[in-house]
């Protein structure tokens, strides 16, 4: 939640007002193990007033077609971002190093999820 | 097929009805709830109640032998062919109000489905199984909203207290054995109803304390919605439920 009067500072609070916005719910991001074996994903966010409330809410927003086996959420202000103004300090030193990219080997037929 | 005893008809509807018509009660939910979350929440519980009915509404019309269907059986019957608890048909009130309502019931149909599952009747266990988990869901939900409201503002507190109050007198319609209840005890169909108010309560006490709420006195006042004898609300709930069939028989898409 932006503080009153202070600039949002991620993008996802300059987002359409929902209902449980205007009720001061804070928001949660959401991420879904597909299955065992993988990793979680971002999917979303959604309102809740406690961290019980928004599995709940994750798990009935996000997981009612079988999309997932487990669940995390997070406070959404506890997730720090990088700052795009320093994108290209950040993330242009590695664009001429393909060295670093692994497509020098021949990879096993066996190895499926590389 | 094979013999069916008289009284499962009767068995079925009681169980099949309050999951229909609480299904049909929370639906009135949906664009109305205090959150989009909420909205959402309430529709999966509706869904997996509806669920519910309709494979005991499948079992219940293959007992019957009339050549009815499920449909036939939701959207047909008048309301004093309904089994349902009445405690399922009293309208929504506020949102603490049908949290309150919809945590007695889950407690309830958790106390139920968890002993259905080694029911003597095997199709009555398999049913069981699968909504014991739902129902599972259902009561963390619902208590964690009763734990939330009851102990939370000065407010909230005081408001689902006054709701348990309201709710109160329709729960023991839940518990009371008559002839039917004792016909599927004896052989095996169904749980003896003490077992499953006793579970009911050890489940509702543990929440009702965490919510810092009270349990309010037992209430000589009885209700039989599972005889077909219904309360003024039940009419105009099957007046929505039934709308469409009744005003285009046999319509479908």
């Amino acid at each position: 939640m932006p503080q009153s009067g202070a600039e949002p500072r991620w993008p996802h609070e300059t987002a359409t007002l929902s209902m449980s916005q205007a009720r001061d719910w804070p928001l949660y991001e959401v991420f879904i193990r597909a299955r065992g074996g993988l990793d979680h994903k971002h999917v979303g966010s959604v309102h809740a007033a406690d961290a019980r409330m928004a599995i709940e809410h994750a798990r009935d927003l996000y997981t009612r077609r079988q999309e997932g086996v487990s669940i995390w959420v997070a406070r959404s202000t506890d997730i720090l971002a990088s700052d795009p103004a320093e994108s290209a300090a950040l993330f242009d030193p590695a664009r001429d190093k393909i060295y670093r990219h692994p497509t020098f080997y021949d990879i096993p037929k066996e190895v499926e999820t590389l | 097929m094979s013999e069916r005893p008289a009284y499962l008809l009767e068995y079925l509807l009681r169980i099949a009805d309050t999951s229909l018509v609480l299904a049909q009660r929370l639906g009135e939910w949906i664009g109305h709830a205090p959150a989009i979350e909420e909205d959402l929440g309430f529709a999966n519980t509706a869904l997996d109640l509806l669920g519910q009915a309709r494979l005991l509404l499948a079992y219940a019309a293959e007992v019957e032998g009339r050549g009815r269907s499920a449909d036939d059986l939701a959207f047909l019957r008048e309301e004093s062919a309904y089994r349902n608890a009445t405690l399922a048909e009293l309208p929504n009130g506020d949102f603490g109000d049908t949290i309150v309502r919809q945590f007695l019931i889950d407690a309830y149909q958790l106390a139920l489905y968890e002993r259905l599952t080694d029911s003597s009747d095997l199709r009555l266990a398999e049913i069981a199984a699968k909504a014991v988990n739902e129902t599972r869901y259902h009561v963390r939900y619902s208590s964690g909203w009763v734990v939330r409201l009851g102990d939370g503002t000065d407010e909230s507190h005081d408001r689902v207290q006054a709701s348990l109050e309201r709710f109160w007198p329709y729960v023991q319609e839940l518990f009371e054995a008559d002839d039917i209840d004792r016909a599927a005890l004896a052989d095996g169909t169904a749980p003896p109803a003490q077992d499953l108010c006793d579970a009911w309560s050890r489940r509702v006490d543990a929440v009702l304390a965490e919510a810092t709420l009270l349990r309010p006195a037992a209430s000589p006042f009885r209700w039989y919605g599972k005889h077909g004898r219904h309360s003024e609300h039940l009419g105009h709930l099957l007046a929505n439920l039934q709308y469409l069939q009744r005003t285009h028989p046999g319509a479908t898409w």
